[in-house]
Formats: C-alpha cells, sequence, structure tokens
C-alpha cells in the first residue's frame, strides 16, 4: 500500500511537470496548435521600416493574420523589403491593399496594419503589395514641424 | 637551506593538490559513464527509480513552488515600479515571463535543488559508504553502481527540467496575480505582450535545454560526491558542503556560456 500512494505521487509529480510545460507553451508563448496551417508569402517595399522587427504581427481591422518574416534591403530600389505569412483562410484581400507600419501605443512595438482596398484582383502567394506607408519617424516629424514654424515667422 | 626545501615543498604540495583535482575529475567521468551505461543485472530498475523520483523529485516541489511563486511576486512588483517611470506596465508580463524562462526559472530550480536533493544525496551515498553498504552489495555480486548510483542519477535528470517548468509556471502565475489583481495592470495586455514577446523555441525550449545541463551537472556532482567522500562523519560533512558549493558554481559559471551562446548573436 505504502509503495502504490508512492507510485501515486511519482506519476502526478511527472504529470505535473508535463502539463507545466504544456502550460508555457500555450498560454505564456502563444502557441497555437494550428499555427503551422498554410500560409501564403506576401512582400511589400517600404521606404522606411525603422524598427520593425521579424515575428512583429500583421494586422487587419486590428485582427492578427499573419506576422512578419524577414526584412531586407533591396539593393536595386534601396528600399526595405518585408516578407509577411498571412495566413490562407484570409484570401480574399485586393490586390490594392495597403500595408502601413504603425505602433502600438507611443512608445510600442512596431507592427503592419493592412486596409483594404478595392480591385476586384486579390493578392496571391509571392505578390507585392505596392501600396505602402513607411513608419512614422519622430524625428524626421519634429524637424518638419521645427522648419514650418520658421518659415511663418519669416 | 631549510627555506630552499620549504619553497620546494610548496611547490611539490600544490602539484599534488593538482594532481589530486585532475584524479578525482577523471574518476568522476569514468563514474558518470559506468554508472550511465550498460543495465542492472538486479532489482527492478522501475522500482527502484520510482523510489528515487519520489526523495529527489516530489519532495522537492514544496521548496521551488513557494520560492516560485514568491520570486514571480518580486519581479512583477520591481519590473511594475520601473516600468510605470515609461508609462508601459502592460509589459510586465513580458518581463516577468521571459526573465523567468530564460534565467531564474532554470538557475534558481539548479540552486535550489543542490541546496535540497543535492545534498541529501550526497549525505545518504556517503553513509552508505561509510557503514560499507557499498562494499557489501559489491560482496554479495551487486554493482552498487547500477544500483545505487544509477536510479539517483536518472531521477535527478528528469525531474529537474520538470521542477524548473513547474517553477516558471508558478512564478508567472504569481506574478500575474500582483500585477494584474493588486497593481490593477490591464489583465488582456499583461498576457497579450507576453505572448507576443515569448517564443515556444527561443525561449522555453532554450530554458528546458538550459535546465537539462544543469541537471545533469548538479546530480552529477552530488552523487560523485557521495560516492567519492572520505568514509568518516567528518568526511561526509565536508562532501556535502562541497555539493552545494561545487554545483552552485558550475551552475552560474555554465548559465553564463549558455546565455553567451543561447541569446548572445554574437
Amino acid at each position: 500500500m505504502k509503495t502504490r500512494t508512492l507510485e501515486i505521487s511519482v506519476g502526478l509529480f511527472l504529470l505535473a511537470g508535463v502539463l507545466a510545460l504544456v502550460l508555457l507553451a500555450l498560454r505564456v508563448s502563444g502557441l497555437t496548435v494550428a499555427s503551422t496551417q498554410d500560409t501564403y508569402r506576401v512582400y511589400a517595399y517600404f521606404d522606411n521600416i525603422s524598427g520593425l522587427a521579424a515575428r512583429a504581427k500583421v494586422t487587419m481591422a486590428g485582427v492578427t493574420i499573419g506576422k512578419v518574416v524577414a526584412i531586407d534591403l533591396d539593393r536595386d530600389s534601396y528600399m526595405g523589403r518585408v516578407a509577411m505569412d498571412i495566413q490562407g483562410e484570409v484570401n480574399n484581400l485586393p490586390l490594392d491593399s495597403t500595408a502601413s507600419i504603425l505602433t502600438a501605443g507611443l512608445l510600442g512595438e512596431k507592427y503592419i496594419g493592412i486596409s483594404v482596398g478595392g480591385d476586384e484582383e486579390l493578392i496571391a502567394d509571392g505578390d507585392t503589395i505596392r501600396d505602402t506607408q513607411s513608419a512614422l519617424v519622430l524625428e524626421e516629424l519634429i524637424g518638419k514641424f521645427l522648419l514650418n514654424s520658421v518659415n511663418k515667422d519669416e | 637551506m631549510a627555506k630552499a626545501t620549504t619553497v620546494l615543498d610548496r611547490i611539490a604540495l600544490l602539484g599534488r593538490a593538482g594532481l589530486d583535482v585532475l584524479a578525482a575529475m577523471g574518476r568522476s567521468v569514468v563514474f558518470l559513464f559506468l554508472a550511465i551505461a550498460g543495465r542492472a543485472s538486479f532489482g527492478n530498475r522501475l522500482q527502484l527509480l520510482m523510489q528515487q523520483l519520489y526523495s529527489v523529485g516530489v519532495l522537492s516541489l514544496a521548496i521551488i513552488v513557494v520560492s516560485g511563486v514568491f520570486i514571480g511576486m518580486v519581479l512583477a512588483l520591481q519590473g511594475y515600479s520601473i516600468l510605470s517611470d515609461y508609462g508601459s506596465e502592460q509589459a510586465v508580463g513580458q518581463m516577468v515571463a521571459l526573465t523567468l524562462l530564460r534565467e531564474l526559472g532554470p538557475v534558481v530550480t539548479a540552486l535550489l535543488f543542490a541546496g535540497r536533493a543535492g545534498s541529501a544525496l550526497t549525505a545518504e551515498i556517503g553513509n552508505m559508504k561509510s557503514t560499507e553498504q557499498l562494499s557489501s552489495l559489491e560482496m554479495i555480486g551487486v554493482d552498487p553502481l547500477k544500483y545505487v548510483i544509477a536510479p539517483r542519477l536518472w531521477a535527478g535528470f528528469i525531474s529537474m527540467p520538470l521542477l524548473a517548468c513547474i517553477f516558471s509556471v508558478v512564478g508567472i502565475w504569481g506574478g500575474s496575480m500582483v500585477a494584474v489583481e493588486w497593481l490593477g495592470v490591464f489583465e488582456g495586455s499583461f498576457w497579450s505582450n507576453m505572448q507576443n514577446s515569448v517564443d515556444f523555441y527561443d525561449d522555453v525550449l532554450n530554458g528546458v535545454i538550459k535546465s537539462v545541463v544543469f541537471a545533469v551537472v548538479v546530480t552529477w556532482i552530488a552523487v560523485f560526491q557521495g560516492y567519492d567522500c572520505e568514509p568518516t562523519s567528518e568526511g561526509i560533512s565536508r562532501a556535502t558542503t562541497r555539493t552545494v558549493v561545487h554545483a552552485s558554481l558550475a551552475v552560474l559559471g555554465l548559465d553564463f556560456i549558455l546565455t553567451a551562446l543561447m541569446f548572445g548573436d554574437y
């Protein structure tokens, strides 16, 4: 009988340990079992990606529909090329949709927001979003503002 | 003339100490290899392992859970007071989770494990040695490395990563209690910030890998110190101290190396 309680407690301990790992995976790291489902690759060129990082989320109407996979510099156009994976079920984005780099809060992380266009044609795997808005760069804004106020004085 | 010999004597002493350390290292490697490799010829291995999992793992659970809760709560409090200066209290969940998963979970678990279970292992095996239970086993044809040592090693290897996971979960729960219930951080942003920044492979799995490494090192040191100790009561007490000191230093040193490899990016 004593070995039985011992075995039960060891079993419970092992279960608790595995359960903790599962909890860490699902609740803390937000790993979803279905995250490896089919996605398609879309590219977008930005003048300035300032602070956007790989694994940033791609949203539409505030809902996450994908994530940024890679960021590199396009050598010919000198623009930043962002590759993102969009969930396969969101397959009805018009070709003239706009991708803009947004900021969560004033100092928060950067993410990509997509707003819908009106085109009949839809974005397919490997397509490029042509209409893009770069990130707001605070320094540039302040510079413009200062320039404006100087010009007004004259 | 007498002076010269004392200098030479000291050098010889130093050399002997170095040789002793090297010999102990060699013995410990052979010891680990002999204990792990091969099968036990006597006794029910599962039964033996179960017994050790109980005394090494289940009995360490209480200290792990309690310290996990408190460390999580302290992290949340400290993080909140720093982050609120920058108006980004929502990041407190991210901070607590990343600190626990990457560093504090594996490291503090290993330190507590060395103190709670490692010292007990050393004392137990050392006592077996001094009361000649180990040599009696050998006498009746049972290999003590397989019958006594191997189950304890495996029990340590298995239970520490699990304990580290439990530590992190409990710590994050404690942190969320303090941040959300007490300090009033918005619950949704607490968890979503955490989930956005924590990556399963980079953070959770690397933490588990760390704790597997620590488990091997701490259990190995503890069991070897017991097996290799002087079979006197004084020898056992010194071996137990050495276990805790060596294991803690090894964990902290290895942690730096592992962190540099995993998160260094350089």
